[in-house]
């Protein structure tokens, strides 16, 4: 019963350990750990230019700038506080468009314009169907972005 | 507990158990999937691809839902020494592990369209993947000495290790910034998730709950068995 009760405290022990110590390093990593960094923190400490890094927001409302070649493609990036202008040349996700959560791959470029070499978009947790969504809309309950009315 | 560590009482149970498990397993895979995919409407933003992830999530929860389980294994049978629970955490793993690839696979051909990529370094993505070789770890260690005893003490220590990635998967959407969206039912909310869609959802998560109830009851009872063979071919070689 002992020998029994002292492996249970040893196996308690090195759990705790263990993940005290797995928490440690998680906060320590914390920011690396980001996949992207919003415009707020990209003003706040401007990179290097011709270093990678990843750009993500939404995208703004009324800033989707197609080119007459149909090929590339400018529009701001926000998070609300800051917005980064953004060019882009390629073929975007289905789910882009204007309100759209997207992360840019690529770096900053002369003059402030991040020049992106991929972009993807960010899903949210809504799932929604489309009728469901045509019927909130006409009521006037939508709010693009937000899934407002899903409850 | 140390009732059902009786590998008697054990057949005897799991021999009651088993054929509700396995009707049920059928039963709620086919209603959920014929739901899923026949009845339940596309996603007004993905369309029909919305229909992955009646696999994927469903899988996702059953991978860590395993694993969790072959981490209590693993810890009662460091602790109390019970053989049957080694026996669970080896039947186990390589059910866990079917599931932690079905999510990897189903996501990356949903990540594909709805992201524009099949695979990022995200946190949510990265730790899935680590869980998915955390199995496969799990797996050869089992088998990896000729002492069967040594292989599944070091097997659960592995697991026990390995349990810590279970909260990060959960929360690494909420920790960090990630390509994955945020958790869409087990909010404190409510779920973001339309009931038409919900429910289909949760009833393939059921479906594949008992699945593996039997099956790991099923890979158990056929390791009980293999163990008296050899025990038997031990006796009849001394015998002899």
């Amino acid at each position: 019963m002992t020998r029994k009760r002292r492996r249970f405290y040893i196996v308690v022990a090195a759990l705790l350990v263990f993940g005290s110590a797995t928490a440690l390093v998680l906060t320590a990593l914390d920011d690396s750990l980001d996949l992207f960094q919003s415009p707020s923190q990209i003003m706040a400490a401007p990179p290097p230019p011709e270093r990678g890094i990843r750009l993500g927001g939404l995208v703004e409302e009324g800033t989707v700038l197609r080119s007459s070649d149909g090929l590339s493609v400018t529009f701001r990036v926000t998070d609300g506080a800051q917005s980064v202008p953004v060019r882009y040349q390629g073929i975007l996700p289905d789910l882009f468009r204007e309100g759209q959560g997207v992360i840019t791959v690529g770096s900053m470029g002369q003059g402030g314009t991040f020049l992106a070499r991929e972009v993807l978009a960010k899903h949210d947790e809504n799932y929604l169907p489309r009728e469901v969504v045509d019927a909130l809309k006409e009521s006037g309950q939508w709010r693009e972005g937000e899934g407002e009315g899903v409850r | 507990m140390h009732r059902f560590a009786n590998p008697a009482r054990f057949t005897r149970i799991a021999d009651r158990v088993l054929p509700f498990a396995a009707g049920g397993a059928v039963l709620a895979l086919a209603l959920g999937f014929y739901l899923a995919l026949f009845v339940s409407p596309a996603d007004y933003q993905q369309g029909e691809s919305v229909r992955i992830m009646y696999v994927h999530v469903p899988s996702a929860w059953m991978a860590m839902v395993i694993y969790v389980a072959i981490a209590l294994a693993s810890a009662v049978a460091l602790i109390w020494r019970h053989p049957l629970a080694d026996l669970a955490a080896k039947a186990s793993s390589p059910i866990g592990a079917g599931f932690a690839f079905l999510t990897l696979v189903t996501g990356s051909l949903w990540g594909r369209p709805m992201w524009g990529t099949w695979w990022e370094w995200d946190g949510r993505l990265t730790s899935m993947l680590i869980l998915f070789f955390l199995y496969l770890g799990h797996m050869a260690l089992m088998n990896a000495f000729e002492d069967s005893q040594r292989g599944y003490r070091a097997a659960s220590i592995l697991a026990l290790v390995g349990v810590v990635n279970i909260p990060i998967i959960k929360f690494s959407v909420d920790w960090w910034s990630t390509l994955h969206q945020p958790t869409s039912v087990m909010r404190l909310d409510g779920p973001t998730i339309h009931p038409s869609m919900l429910w289909p959802l949760l009833i393939v998560a059921l479906g594949f709950k008992l699945y593996y109830l039997t099956v790991v009851l099923l890979r158990i009872k056929s390791e009980l068995i293999a163990a008296r063979l050899r025990a038997l071919d031990l006796a009849m070689v001394k015998g002899s």
